[in-house]
């Protein structure tokens, strides 16, 4: 192969692995129903200690993403505190992930809205680009597997845990 | 001469007392920093975002201005509660080098390509064996006794 075939190879080759990294680096995750919930050990919010939905193998676990900033997460975060203090003892928890925030708003939103449940963070986006997140709030009803039973894109509210969620963790059709 | 002692010191003590004091850390302003940093779920430039994510992301830079943080100690806190993709300029070092790297190699090597293609299009154009002349490379034979013939007749 004479230089010249080299340089053009060479070249091709790197136009060709850089538009690759481009898409590869862009590409959202894709979930779904049945399939295992995407995992990744994090801190805890303003706590030590890390966590992560692995924690809750054998127990149905309602996954919330939320922000400070975000406006639905303020109706919603009392609701589900409620959903989890009623259904703890039924085996079904609720676990917070604050993503695209800092922990001092974070912090501060758990108190004014009385947030007990459990609480991780993700700095960054990092856990909304694995849930192939659009925004927040968004809710994952993962199973006693580690797999998710439902993908709900936005805020949920006492109706829709009574009407969707509920049906799920007790196996009612 | 110790009357000349005693006024060189007054003078040097007076000297001393009217410089100034070290240079302070200027303070950093939000202007200053908003341009150097995104609303990461915006994609854009903090200093053009106005999203509540954006609004909460200035409202933090302010205090930390406030609490007399420097503009790299800022980025650092940032980059810790954001993630990377925080700061809109490519680091330094490791792997964000390349994006100024690629783009001044790339440039070097349009750059060559572009004066050997010339060279070799020069060449081509007037090849050695030619002495490089417009008549050497005109027409022969028949074709310039017609050419001539052609000129002539319109009286060119």
């Amino acid at each position: 192969m004479s230089a010249r075939a080299f340089l053009a190879f060479f070249a091709v080759c790197a136009v060709i692995g850089l538009l690759g990294f481009g898409l590869l680096s862009k590409g959202e995750a894709k979930i779904a129903v049945g399939e295992p919930a995407p995992d990744r050990v994090l801190p805890v919010l303003g706590g030590p200690g890390q966590g992560s939905i692995a924690d809750y193998r054998g127990r149905w676990v309602l996954v919330n993403l939320w922000a400070s900033w975000c406006i639905p997460c303020r109706q919603e975060a009392p609701e589900l505190d409620r959903f989890a203090q009623r259904y703890r003892k039924r085996g079904v928890s609720v676990l917070g992930i604050n993503v695209q925030d800092n922990s001092d708003d974070a912090l501060a939103f758990l108190r004014e809205y009385q947030v007990g449940y459990r609480q991780l963070r993700s700095v960054g986006d990092e856990r909304s680009a694995a849930f192939g997140s659009t925004g927040v709030p968004e809710n994952f009803l993962v199973d006693p597997r580690g797999r998710l039973a439902l993908i709900w894109r936005g805020p949920v509210d006492r109706d829709f845990l009574e009407h969707n969620v509920v049906p799920i963790v007790e196996g009612r059709p | 001469m110790r009357r000349a002692a005693l006024m060189i010191v007054a003078a040097l003590a007076l000297l001393a007392l009217a410089s100034p004091a070290p240079a302070a850390t200027p303070q950093t302003s939000i202007t200053d920093v908003e341009d150097e940093v995104m609303c990461p779920i915006c994609g854009t430039l903090l200093e053009l975002a106005e999203s509540p994510q954006a609004q909460r992301e200035r409202v933090l830079v302010k205090r930390l201005i406030a609490e007399g943080r420097t503009k790299a100690e800022i980025k650092d806190i940032l980059v810790a509660q954001y993630g990377r993709a925080v700061l809109a300029l490519p680091g330094n070092s490791g792997f964000d080098l390349s994006a100024y790297l690629v783009p001044a190699i790339a440039f070097v090597l349009a750059a060559v390509g572009l004066a050997l293609g010339v060279r070799r299009w020069r060449r081509a154009a007037n090849p050695p064996g030619h002495g490089g002349s417009a008549a050497a490379g005109g027409p022969q034979g028949e074709d310039a006794e017609r050419l001539e013939a052609d000129l002539a007749r319109y009286d060119l």
